[in-house]
């Protein structure tokens, strides 16, 4: 009888909450468009700026350079600058943006590097504006050339080979097989917008189904009927944590989708000699990462339930749960900072530990002492959460607060 | 049947200290009978009456309805029960007929069984929108889905906590007609309210409850005789006075 009343709880909270277009949102529609908008919109974005700023032919200052025609000459040939006359106010023309850059050539440049002496150059830019560094980097490789060019011909004129310069090379090789590489880049983003979504997914019908039924009158309602209390809440709980891991689970398959995607749209670029992206996750790998994931829905779903319940109104409820979300996308972001690495102490912390494990997880390393340890400690949080919600909603100063 | 004996609840408020909101009530309600709790706002009714529907445990005193005791078998007494209040809204994103089935579902009923009940009170209400979502409903409406709601079940007792309140001229006399027709089915039937014609019209046992106690009880003519009053409101007015 009992497994019964949670099934007609549970069954009747999903039709409900699947006719509440917030609860759909954030259990459907985020999840799936979250990773798609965010890859393809901020990479098209990113490469919209980058291009138009590559495009743009900038304006670049030389000042001095009188007695060195050579140079001044080769700098004017440049197809990629255009060279401005010289103005003593260059530095504030590079802070307001009217030239991107300029260069102080020293007197009697060209002699002196006739001359065999060492001469310096000085570049002037705006640190951190893309255009500007843009136009430093290509006077950058100018002289680079102009440096490569003066050393061959000072060995050239001593007889010297070019050897003498450059007396042996380095050379580094991956070892790593793709799916490693994968996961130390990207192995911690994937597991901070699983569980940030698992969050987002579970607190709209955590709060609809608490708070919301208390404003809209029907929590007095329910409770008129004969169904224990601790079913009822199993039942809600069980609509939140259908809710959490849906959205985990969408989110996802969208990332693989995107992934896919990405890799099909890449491909062209990799056989023209660019840089492969690692974007291979196996399927094994994820499904794990889902597995760990569970718990961590059971812990949100239980702790929210228990706070919104709380709450006498929605717009309440809100005010307790969003502030809860800095204490999950917290962990999850530390997860993803270089250096932050797995062990005993960490593997306790809630969110944090099942952040770290997934991405050692996607990056192909299994240490079952820790995923042990993390599964039991999140069920310990979880179990823990659900049994404070269950209390609560058996508190009749929590259900008719006024 | 509504026993009800020594029923107190405090409230332990941080500002206001202890409140008695319910002290020492003792009543009983007769299957066949309509008994009313007659109150101003605060009187106490609401808190009486969900003592008696088991959502709050009472601080004293006990209460039996249909035979169950409501703190050692609170299920079984929101089994027997029909409770009815300005509280007990519907979920506005399920139809009329998923929202009287839910209930029947939580009363235990199935399939065919709970399919011909839902048809049988729809009916008897004359509920032809049973698949319009309830927040489409008018007030009137609604209100035949939440009687329908405390039906479902057959319950023997009926509890209604100010059934009238807010509702226009016709939907009231529809529900003060349903009392009646729960009291001709013999049901027990157990209602608060503070409209003296509501009270006048259908009780057969009045209770006049004031700041938490039951100030006087009886039916009208027993009241008139002791007040010496022939209209409702002297009567009552007299009694909290006193």
């Amino acid at each position: 009888m009992s497994a019964r009343n949670v099934a007609v709880v549970y069954r009747k909270e999903l039709i409900d909450s699947l006719r509440d277009r917030r609860t759909v949102v954030s259990m459907i529609v985020v999840p799936i468009l979250l990773m798609p908008l965010l890859t393809v919109g901020i990479g098209a974005l990113s490469a919209a700026i980058l291009g138009q700023a590559m495009q743009e032919v900038p304006r670049v200052m030389v000042l001095g350079g009188q007695d060195s025609p050579r140079t001044v000459a080769a700098l004017q040939t440049l197809r990629e600058i255009r060279v401005v006359p010289a103005q003593p106010d260059y530095v504030d023309e590079i802070s307001n943006k009217q030239i991107r850059a300029a260069v102080q050539i020293p007197s009697g440049f060209d002699a002196s590097l006739e001359r065999g002496e060492t001469p310096t150059l000085r570049i002037y830019d705006y640190a951190g504006e893309l255009r500007s560094g843009f136009a430093a980097v290509r006077l950058q490789n100018f002289f680079r050339g102009l440096r490569e060019r003066t050393v061959r011909e000072r060995l050239q004129a001593r007889r010297l080979p070019e050897s003498l310069v450059d007396p042996f090379r380095v050379e580094e090789q991956n070892v790593a097989p793709p799916e490693k590489v994968s996961g130390t880049l990207l192995g911690g983003l994937i597991p901070y917008f699983v569980i940030v979504l698992c969050l987002i997914g579970a607190m709209y019908p955590a709060m609809d189904l608490t708070a919301g039924e208390k404003e809209r009158g029907t929590m007095e309602t329910i409770l008129c009927s004969p169904v224990s209390r601790v079913h009822l809440v199993l039942g809600k709980f069980l609509m939140v944590l259908t809710a959490s891991l849906f959205s985990a689970l969408l989110s996802m398959i969208s990332m693989g989708a995107t992934f896919h995607a990405a890799r099909g749209l890449l491909q062209p670029l990799e056989q023209l000699g660019g840089t492969a992206l690692p974007l291979q996750f196996s399927l094994g790998a994820m499904a794990a990462v889902f597995l760990m994931v569970v718990p961590l829905a059971v812990l949100f779903s239980a702790a929210l339930l228990a706070i919104a319940l709380f709450a006498k109104s929605y717009k309440e409820a809100q005010s307790y749960l969003s502030p809860l979300t800095i204490f999950v996308v917290l962990p999850a972001i530390i997860s993803v900072l270089p250096g932050v690495e797995l062990n005993t102490g960490l593997s306790l912390i809630p969110v944090l530990n099942t952040s770290l494990v997934s991405k050692e997880i996607i990056a192909g390393s299994y240490h079952w002492d820790y995923i042990v340890l993390i599964f039991a400690s999140s069920c310990a949080y979880a179990s823990a959460a659900l049994a404070v919600a269950i209390w609560l909603f058996q508190r009749e100063e929590v259900l008719f607060r006024t | 049947m509504i026993e009800a004996h020594n029923l107190s609840k405090h409230f332990r408020g941080s500002r206001r200290g202890e409140v008695r909101a319910v002290d020492g009530v003792t009543f009983r309600c007769e299957p066949g009978q309509v008994y009313g709790l007659l109150g101003a706002n605060g009187a106490g009714k609401t808190t009486t009456l969900r003592m008696l529907a088991t959502l709050l445990q009472p601080s004293a005193g006990s209460a039996r309805v249909a035979g169950h005791d409501i703190q050692r078998d609170s299920p079984a007494v929101r089994s027997s029960i029909g409770f009815l209040s300005a509280a007990t809204a519907l979920y506005g994103r399920l139809t009329a007929r998923e929202m009287t089935e839910y209930f029947g579902r939580l009363h235990g009923l199935d399939g065919a069984p709970l399919r011909k009940r839902v048809r049988d009170v729809f009916e008897r209400l004359e509920i032809d929108f049973g698949d319009r979502r309830c927040d489409t409903l008018s007030t009137g409406m609604k209100q035949k889905v939440s009687l329908a709601r405390t039906l479902v079940h057959d319950p023997p007792v009926m509890i209604f906590d100010e059934p009238t309140l807010g509702l226009d001229v016709m939907t009231a006399r529809a529900i003060v007609n349903f009392i009646r027709e729960c009291r001709a089915q013999g049901k027990t039937v157990l209602f608060s309210t503070h409209v003296m014609s509501e009270a006048e019209k259908l009780c057969d046992t009045i209770g006049i409850i004031h700041q938490g106690s039951l100030l006087a009880e009886g039916s009208l003519d027993e009241l008139r005789v002791r007040y010496q009053r022939r209209d409702l409101e002297d009567i009552f007015v007299t009694a909290v006075e006193s």
